[in-house]
C-alpha cells in the first residue's frame, strides 16, 4: 500500500444561493483505506462528494484525487472514480441485465465481453434471478446491489459510496457493508458518508465528523472517542432516593459532568483518562469506593468507550471540540 | 409520452449473501479497456432509447395515433373549403403536415431529458470517461426513429386517403431524409430547455409557447399569398416554410434546391447553437 494520497481537498467550498453548503474542508484520504465522512442531513456530505466525483464544479478551494484536479483534469478523474449515489444511480426503466451492458459498453467493453462482465457481476451480487426485470422492480437491497455492481464494472481506484444503507434492513445493511470490505481488500479506496455511526464504526478506519458544511472534527475512530473522555461509566442503584446524592459524589470524585438517565435508578458520567496520570479504570474505580464509602448500594456498574454516537452528539453540540 | 406504467410493489425476496469469494474474483485482474469513441458512445445511448421504447411502448402513442389525427383531421376539415376537395388538398397537405407532426414531435425530447436528468442514473452517465455530448445525442438517435415512425405512419395514411407522390419512391425517401436531418438538429432546442427548465411542465409550457406559432405560421395549410404583408414576411422566411416547400417539391419530383439549402443551412446553425448551450448546461447542472 503506498503512502500517496487518494483523495485531497484544500479549503473546498460550494454555495448555494446564501447557503454555504460546504464550507472550507481539508481532507486527505490514503490510498487503499476506507474514510468515513459523517454527518446529519444537510451537513454537506452529498455536496462534498458530488464536487470530488466531478459532477459540480467547486465554488473555492482545489480538490485532487491522485493529484489531478477535478475541475482541470475532470476526465482522468472520471476514468478513476465510481460513484455510488444516494438514490439508485442505474436506469430504473432497463432491466438489471441491460444496465451493467448498457455501462459496460461505454466503459469500452466489445459486446461480448460486457455481456460476460455483466453475467459474472449478476452472479457475484446474488441477482443471476432478477437480470430480466426491470430494476423498478427490485427491492432496496437489489437496488444497491445493482447499483454497487454498476459501480464496479471496471474495479475503480476510488469509490463513493454516498449513504450507501440509508433506508435499507439489518440483513441488507450487513451485506453492503461485506460488499464494501471485499472492494477495500483489492486496494480501491473508499470514501463513505453516512449518517450512522454504526457504520463508520464498523468500516471506516479514519472518520471526519461534518456539521454546517465544515469538518469538526477529524482522526481515527480511537482519536475521536478518546477526544470525548478516556471512557464513559454507567451505573444502576438500588435506589432511586439516592440519586441526587450519587450524582454529588461521582461528580466529586471523576471532576466530570454527571448525567441522569431517564431510568430512575440510573447514571452515566465521562471518565477523562487523558488529563491525569491515572487511567479510567483507577478514576472509575476510586468513585465507586467513594460511592461506597456515602452508603449508596451500586448494583450495576460498567466502563465502556464511548460509543461514536456519544461522540458525534458531544462533537455537534460544542462546536470544536477536537477540531 | 406517457410513461406511467403499472408499478408493481418491489418483492421482497430474502436475497442470498453474495459469495465473498466470488465477489473477490470479481475484483481482480481485469484490464480496462480504452474509452469508446464518441460515435460508439453514443450509439450505445441510443440503444438506451431503444431499450426504454421496448419496455415502455405506450410511449410511441404521439409517433402513431397523434400524426393519423392530424392527417385526418386537416384534410376533411379544411379540404373542400380550401382545395375544392380533399384529394386535391392532401396532394399539397400531407407533406406539410408531415413536416408540422415532427417537428411538433421533437419537443417530446425535452421532456425525456428533463424527466431523465432528476434521477440518479445520470449522475453515473456524468462521472463515466466518456466523449460528453453523447448521452444528449444518444436520445437524439432514439428520437430519429420515432420521426421515421411517424412519418411513415402519415404516408400511408395518407396514401389511404389518395396522396400520390410524383417524386416516386427516391422522391419521398429525399422528403423524409431532409425532414429527419432538419429535426435533429431541431431537437437541440429542446435538450437545452429539457436541461435549463426546473420541471417537466415548465418544459411543455415553454415548447407549445415555441412549436405552436412557428409550426402553424407557415405555408403547412396554404400558401402565404392572401396573408398580411408582415405575416408574410415572416411566414416567407421561417424555417419550417422552408421545409415544408423543400419536402413538398421533393416528393413531388422536383428539386427545390434553394428551399434545400435553406433547411440544410437553419439546420446547421440551430445545431451549432443549441448544441453548445446545451452542453454548457450539461456540464454546469
Amino acid at each position: 500500500m503506498s503512502t500517496e494520497l487518494a483523495i485531497e481537498t484544500a479549503g473546498l467550498v460550494k454555495v448555494f444561493g446564501d447557503n454555504r453548503a460546504v464550507d472550507g474542508i481539508d481532507l486527505a484520504v490514503p490510498t487503499g483505506t476506507v474514510y468515513g465522512v459523517l454527518g446529519p442531513n444537510g451537513a454537506g456530505k452529498t455536496t462534498a462528494v458530488r464536487m470530488l466525483a466531478t459532477l459540480l464544479r467547486p465554488d473555492g478551494g482545489s480538490a485532487r484525487i491522485f493529484g489531478k484536479d477535478v475541475v482541470k483534469d475532470a476526465d482522468a478523474v472520471r476514468s478513476r472514480v465510481s460513484l455510488t449515489g444516494q438514490y439508485a444511480s442505474v436506469d430504473e426503466d432497463l432491466t438489471g441485465m441491460e444496465n451493467l451492458v448498457l455501462l459496460a459498453r461505454l466503459l469500452g467493453h466489445s459486446k461480448p465481453a460486457a455481456r460476460n462482465r455483466a453475467d459474472q457481476l449478476l452472479d457475484g451480487f446474488g441477482l443471476s434471478e432478477a437480470a430480466g426485470k426491470q430494476v423498478k422492480n427490485y427491492s432496496g437491497g437489489m437496488r444497491r446491489r445493482i447499483d454497487i455492481a454498476a459501480s464496479i464494472l471496471n474495479t475503480p481506484d476510488v469509490l463513493f459510496l454516498d449513504e450507501p444503507t440509508t433506508g435499507l434492513d439489518p440483513r441488507s445493511r450487513n451485506q453492503v457493508w461485506d460488499i464494501v470490505r471485499a472492494v477495500v481488500d483489492h486496494g480501491t479506496t473508499v470514501l463513505l458518508t453516512t449518517q450512522y455511526l454504526d457504520e463508520a464504526d464498523q468500516l471506516a478506519s479514519r472518520i471526519a465528523v461534518i456539521d454546517h458544511g465544515k469538518v469538526i472534527a477529524e482522526g481515527t475512530k480511537g482519536e475521536l472517542k478518546a477526544s470525548v473522555g478516556a471512557g464513559t461509566v454507567h451505573l444502576r442503584l438500588r435506589n432511586a432516593d439516592q440519586r441526587a446524592e450519587a450524582q454529588k459524589v461521582l461528580a466529586l470524585a471523576l471532576n466530570a459532568d454527571v448525567q441522569l438517565d431517564a431510568d430512575p435508578v440510573a447514571l452515566t458520567a465521562r471518565v477523562d483518562g487523558q488529563s491525569t496520570e491515572q487511567g479510567a479504570a483507577e478514576h472509575a474505580g476510586r468513585a465507586l469506593a467513594e460511592l461506597a464509602r456515602c452508603g449508596i448500594t451500586v448494583d450495576n456498574f460498567s466502563l465502556g468507550q464511548p460509543s461514536l454516537d456519544e461522540v458525534f452528539l458531544a462533537l455537534t453540540d460544542k462546536k470544536g471540540v477536537a477540531a | 409520452m406517457s410513461t406511467a406504467t403499472a408499478k408493481t410493489e418491489p418483492e421482497d425476496v430474502v436475497l442470498a449473501a453474495p459469495d465473498q469469494e466470488r465477489l473477490s474474483a470479481l475484483l481482480v485482474g481485469q484490464d480496462r479497456p480504452p474509452r469508446p469513441s464518441g460515435l460508439s458512445a453514443s450509439l450505445t445511448f441510443g440503444w438506451r432509447a431503444m431499450l426504454k421504447i421496448k419496455h415502455v411502448p405506450d410511449q410511441l402513442f404521439d409517433v402513431t395515433a397523434f400524426p393519423i389525427m392530424l392527417v385526418l383531421m386537416y384534410t376533411y376539415l379544411f379540404g373542400g373549403a380550401l382545395a375544392g376537395s380533399t384529394e386535391e388538398y392532401i396532394q399539397f397537405l400531407l407533406p406539410g403536415i408531415m413536416v408540422m407532426s415532427v417537428v411538433m414531435i421533437t419537443m417530446y425530447t425535452g421532456v425525456a431529458v428533463n424527466t431523465d436528468i432528476g434521477k440518479g442514473v445520470f449522475d453515473r452517465f456524468r462521472t463515466l470517461p466518456i466523449w460528453r455530448p453523447a448521452p444528449m445525442v444518444g436520445y437524439l438517435l432514439g428520437d430519429v426513429l420515432r420521426y421515421l415512425l411517424a412519418s411513415a405512419v402519415m404516408l400511408s395514411v395518407g396514401m389511404l386517403i389518395g396522396y400520390r407522390p410524383e417524386g416516386g419512391v427516391l422522391g419521398v425517401l429525399a422528403g423524409i431524409a431532409l425532414l429527419i436531418v432538419f429535426s435533429f438538429a431541431f431537437s437541440w432546442i429542446w435538450t437545452m430547455f429539457g436541461l435549463l427548465l426546473r420541471s417537466e411542465k415548465s418544459v411543455m409550457g415553454v415548447s407549445m409557447m415555441v412549436i405552436f406559432p412557428l409550426t402553424f405560421l407557415s405555408n403547412v395549410f396554404v400558401e402565404p399569398k392572401t396573408m398580411p404583408g408582415w405575416l408574410q414576411a415572416f411566414v416567407n422566411n421561417s424555417p419550417v416554410t422552408h421545409l415544408a416547400t423543400a419536402v413538398r417539391e421533393l416528393m413531388a419530383g422536383n428539386w427545390p434546391a434553394a428551399d434545400i439549402a435553406w433547411s440544410l443551412g437553419w439546420a446547421g446553425v440551430l445545431m451549432v447553437v443549441f448544441g453548445v448551450v446545451t452542453m454548457r448546461l450539461y456540464n454546469r447542472k
